[in-house]
């Protein structure tokens, strides 16, 4: 970049064209006071304050002047100082202080100045103080905003839209009764605002203050424990407890930035209600135990059940040394591949769809690269709720002129920003995707060239494309042909263009084929193996992506070397020094069916909570009730858990070691921040106490990085990782050598495929398992909330995000709430083939007609009862995103439409 | 609502530069900007409605709450003011049973006071509507509201 050198104060100083003088200086240690100056932020120059004295320029407002070769500036002077003063004086006369009893003390840019000019008293007594005091609005559960400490530096505002792209709140009224306002100058708590407390942060007085603050006595540097964004957070600790959080503004992932669960959701981990002991069922009441004797009990029974009669599910939310160490004892100890984890239920089509096409199933591309896109197709992804740093990303590039195609059956409030929204028919992505294809070749707008040298199998897809033709699409998806035809113009034409996708396009019974069709239209484009390119499934939880790599799956051992190749089998059996079995095991769904039928007896069961998030959940239940054996490994007493034999006690990810590989691939340490809660133990530690007690060699570990030791030597694409890299930051896999950077972007050259191309796969369009009739007329889908997570069992501990959403909402277009004579807030109850929940309506034409939507967070109306398990035949995944059911209002109930301040 | 917001919107395209002109004729058509009716601009011209809710509150044209059919705008320039104004302003609202700023709850006046009507030779006067009633007296300020 071209340098330019300036003067500032007499100083010689070199820094970047383009920056400016306020840049300038302050990078190189000189102070201007500036109150609406945000390094993140567009510069507005409204507060006046950085005025400095530039030769020939006269007063010029500092963070508006770019510099330029040889400027002269000042940045004091008595004319500076008699404007700036008198602006200064103004603003604290009209601050309602209270410094001392102010979250915001030390850290306040106005006390800053105020030092900096040196304002005396008997100046600001003969100015007229503020004759009004206005209510402080303390809606928000986590923070509080003080109109009365507020200077109007608009620096929340332009927060909101630059950063979050939210926009609750903007300048209102005029003059002297101007205020920072929502709409309709409500409480904060009901505008749209997300409370990612972003705006919190970067107030640089005491306007915005959270509602819990204490000063930490140290920070630790870690990873966020909720999706699979996996942000850099910085836990502030006082004695045993975790006091505050933080964003790291170094990691490239979130730059600082975080969610409303990110900032705020920490308190479940010092919640009382953490299991402290070992517990074990006696005469169906749980008994407090001491390790010794439910470790005795565990390997007592479970050595009664060696081989295929056994099965594992193991955690997304733990590291990757524990998922490891799971699928090692599993298969080494027991000598069984039936171990799988959650992914099963929300990204197995990628790993099967992705694994067909390009040879790796897993986000092609990174995070941030988002940003730079030139087009953005988002299918089957609500971003904003379930991975709002992305969602962020997604913004961005919006605002840098991207164009921005949403497909999604719901109105998704990434719809605000859309060149097309297509709002396609729940379980119709294969037609869409499909007519956007014949689109494409039609229309020429294919890369012929990427298809010619770096693809295999077109002319096979192109004849079954030509059979397929825009009626059909239209006529299944419910989207006009103009606008497919418009879709695929811009997805084609506007390069880069990326694919976001997440568990809208896997969770159906052709998942898979989703999954492929979206691999097939980023081939046809040769839209992958570039920057902002490529197809890229966001993965749900914070280790998922990890527990895949790390082979807590039934087919594959770590990197995904299948179970039933004799080479690798032979490789692994020398490592662990063991006979290994060759058969793959069961998967999530199938384990369940199992222990249904008596095949399976005993299940270990680490993080995890099936009874509320597996579809058809009674089912799970019941098999549950015929095991004879469950040892639960959780933080908390789970739905699960409490079904269990013995249930030990784990400890959350602040307190212990270990690494998160995120959806992007990104292999990062989480640190150690706190002891233990109680005689909770890492999962590391406790799957090893079992494993040697059953008689398994290979358990010795003394630290997790040792654990990772063992991965990289026996898993290629971790095999340059160490703990010693990764305390300089993430690495993102496939990393192969000791000095390999990492790999940001898979397929620049070939595809990972036998062949290295990047294979075109043929589809057919097949509709989901259970289709809408007389009976059960509505289509269920189901969906997540940004203030919960998952089956809540962490952020239903958080007293504030049950504040902002505490209950189930069934989402109703106003239509079917009319025909239905339901009310918005009404209780209802839902019925599908499998099961009856009751929860209240939310009238909203979010909800497209025919289409009704429930998350899975809450235990009081288990939506996973409805659901239908019907399976994808390649990747077993049950089909969550769509059943049918119907509704009917409940009379007499508690009608909860008051408290509709919950989104 | 809807009805009469659409028949408005007909007439632009959905760009941001259309929103004043977009809530002069809701002011025009519905007397006051129904929070409803912003939700709905917003989302037509794709901006937020904070930021709607900014511009329309920044401005003394628009109305948050009904207007009464008739506005009462008694004059305070100075010439009224020397000329009475005050016991004008008081006469009415005790005529009307509202203060300043308010409507009367049948949406029959709404009162006001402005700066100057531009009639200082016929002080103390106000205006209803488009209509200017001149040198005003107490009798005078009764004998209009009883008709």
């Amino acid at each position: 970049m071209d340098k330019v050198t300036l003067t500032i104060n007499g100083l010689k100083i070199t820094v970047d064209k383009g920056m400016t003088v306020l840049e300038a200086a302050l990078r190189n240690g000189i102070y201007i006071p500036h109150l609406c100056y945000h390094p993140d932020l567009k510069p507005v120059g409204v507060c006046r304050l950085c005025m400095v004295e530039i030769e020939g320029q006269g007063l010029t407002i500092s963070c508006q002047a770019p510099v330029e070769q040889g400027l002269m500036v000042k940045t004091e002077n008595p004319e500076i100082d008699k404007v700036r003063r008198v602006a200064v004086e103004l603003l604290i006369v009209n601050y309602h202080a209270d410094c001392l009893t102010c979250a915001q003390n030390n850290q306040n840019e106005l006390q800053r100045i105020a030092a900096h000019i040196g304002i005396t008293k008997e100046r600001l007594e003969r100015l007229r103080p503020p004759t009004k005091t206005v209510s402080v609005d303390t809606s928000n559960p986590f923070f509080d905003r003080d109109p009365n400490q507020c200077v109007l530096c608009g620096i929340c505002v332009r927060t909101c839209e630059e950063i979050q792209g939210v926009s609750s709140i903007d300048f209102a009224f005029r003059g002297y009764n101007t205020t920072i306002s929502t709409f309709g100058n409500k409480p904060i708590a009901e505008s749209r605002c997300e409370s990612c407390g972003e705006c919190v942060v970067r107030c640089p007085v005491g306007a915005l203050t959270p509602k819990k603050f204490q000063q930490p006595s140290r920070e630790v540097k870690t990873i966020c424990p909720y999706c699979g964004c996996g942000c850099g957070i910085y836990l502030g600790v006082r004695g045993n407890n975790i006091v505050s959080v933080r964003g790291d503004v170094d990691n490239p992932v979130n730059k600082g930035n975080l969610c409303v669960k990110g900032r705020f959701g920490y308190d479940f981990i010092n919640h009382p209600e953490r299991l402290s002991a070992p517990l074990i069922k006696r005469n169906g009441e749980f008994v407090e135990a001491n390790w010794e004797e439910a470790l005795e009990l565990v390997t007592r029974k479970l050595s009664n059940y060696k081989g295929d009669g056994f099965a594992t599910i193991a955690s997304a939310k733990c590291t990757n040394e524990e998922n490891y160490l799971i699928q090692k004892f599993t298969r080494a100890v027991v000598g069984t591949n039936n171990i799988d984890h959650c992914a099963r239920l929300c990204h197995a089509p990628t790993v099967a769809g992705l694994a067909q096409s390009f040879g790796s199933g897993a986000m092609t591309n990174s995070i941030n690269e988002v940003s730079d896109a030139a087009c953005i197709l988002a299918i089957g992804t609500n971003t904003t709720v379930a991975h709002p740093i992305i969602g962020l990303q997604i913004k961005k590039a919006v605002q840098n002129g991207a164009k921005l195609i949403v497909a999604n059956p719901r109105k998704i409030d990434l719809c605000r920003f859309t060149n097309i929204f297509l709002q396609h028919r729940p379980g119709t992505d294969v037609a869409l995707l499909m007519g956007m294809m014949r689109v494409i070749v039609d229309e020429g707008l294919l890369d012929e060239t990427f298809i010619e040298k770096r693809c295999e199998n077109f002319e096979d897809f192109k004849d079954l494309l030509s059979s397929f033709n825009l009626d059909f699409a239209e006529q299944i998806t419910g989207v006009s042909r103009e606008k497919i035809i418009k879709a695929a113009r811009l997805y084609a034409t506007c390069k880069p263009a990326t694919i976001l996708y997440a568990m809208g396009i896997t969770q159906h019974t052709h998942g898979t084929d989703n999954v492929l069709a979206t691999s097939n239209l980023a081939l046809l484009t040769g839209n992958i193996g570039k920057p902002s390119t490529g197809v890229n499934p966001l993965r749900g939880q914070n280790n998922v992506q990890g527990a895949c790599d790390m082979g807590a799956l039934p087919n594959v051992y770590p990197g995904y070397q299948k179970v039933n190749d004799p080479m690798i089998k032979s490789k692994f059996e020398n490592a662990w020094g063991c006979r290994l079995n060759d058969s793959p095991g069961l998967t999530h769904i199938e384990i369940f069916d199992a222990i249904h039928q008596g095949k399976i007896k005993a299940l270990y069961l680490v993080g995890e909570n099936p009874i509320l998030s597996e579809a058809n959940a009674k089912h799970v239940e019941e098999a549950i009730n015929r095991l004879e054996f469950l040892v639960v490994q959780d933080i908390f007493l789970s739905e699960t858990a409490r079904l269990a034999d013995v249930i030990l006690p784990a400890v959350t990810f602040a307190e212990k070691d270990g690494t998160f590989t995120n959806t992007e691939r990104r292999v990062q340490l989480i640190r150690k921040t706190i002891e233990p809660i109680g005689e909770a133990k890492p999962d590391w530690w406790i799957t090893c106490q079992i494993a040697k007690r059953l008689g398994g060699k290979g358990f010795d570990f003394l630290h997790p990085k040792d654990i990772m030791e063992e991965i990289a030597s026996l898993t290629p694409s971790y095999k340059g990782i160490s703990y010693e890299r990764l305390e300089n930051g993430g690495l993102q896999w496939p990393c192969v050598t000791g000095e390999h950077p990492g790999t940001p972007i898979l397929h620049t050259q070939a595809f990972a495929t036998k062949s290295g191309k990047g294979k075109f796969i043929p589809l057919g369009y097949k509709p989901s398992a259970e289709v809408p009739d007389d009976k059960y007329p509505l289509i269920l889908t189901t969906e997540r909330s940004l203030y919960q997570f998952h089956t809540a069992t962490m952020t239903r501990r958080v007293e504030g995000l049950n504040i902002l959403r505490s209950h189930e909402m069934v989402e109703i277009n106003s239509k079917d709430a009319a025909a239905l004579g339901i009310g918005d807030g009404e209780r209802v109850r839902v019925i599908s083939r499998r099961g009856v929940v009751e929860a209240f309506a939310k009238v909203t034409d979010v909800s497209p007609l025919g289409v009704v939507s429930m998350s899975f967070h809450f235990s009081e109306s288990p939506t996973n009862v409805l659901t239908n398990s019907a399976l994808d035949p390649v990747a077993k995944i049950p089909e969550t995103k769509v059943c049918a059911v119907r509704i009917e209002k409940l009379e007499g109930e508690e009608d909860r439409s008051a408290d509709y301040t919950q989104r | 609502m809807e009805e009469r917001l659409k028949a408005i919107l007909l007439s632009y395209e959905g760009k941001t530069d259309e929103l004043i002109p977009i809530l002069q004729q809701v002011q025009t058509e519905f007397g006051y900007l129904p929070e409803e009716v912003m939700l709905e601009v917003a989302k037509f011209i794709r901006v937020p409605e904070s930021r709607v809710y900014a511009v329309a509150s920044f401005y003394a044209q628009f109305q948050f709450t009904p207007m009464g059919r008739k506005r009462v705008m008694v004059c305070r320039g100075i010439a009224c003011h020397i000329r009475g104004a005050s016991r004008i302003l008081d006469e009415v609202g005790r005529i009307l049973g509202i203060k300043e700023g308010e409507t009367t709850p049948d949406l029959e006046y709404t009162l006001e006071t402005v700066a100057c009507i531009g009639c200082c030779a016929l002080s103390p006067c106000m205006m209803i509507n488009k209509k200017v009633y001149a040198k005003l007296a107490q009798a005078k300020i009764r004998k209009t509201f009883s008709k």
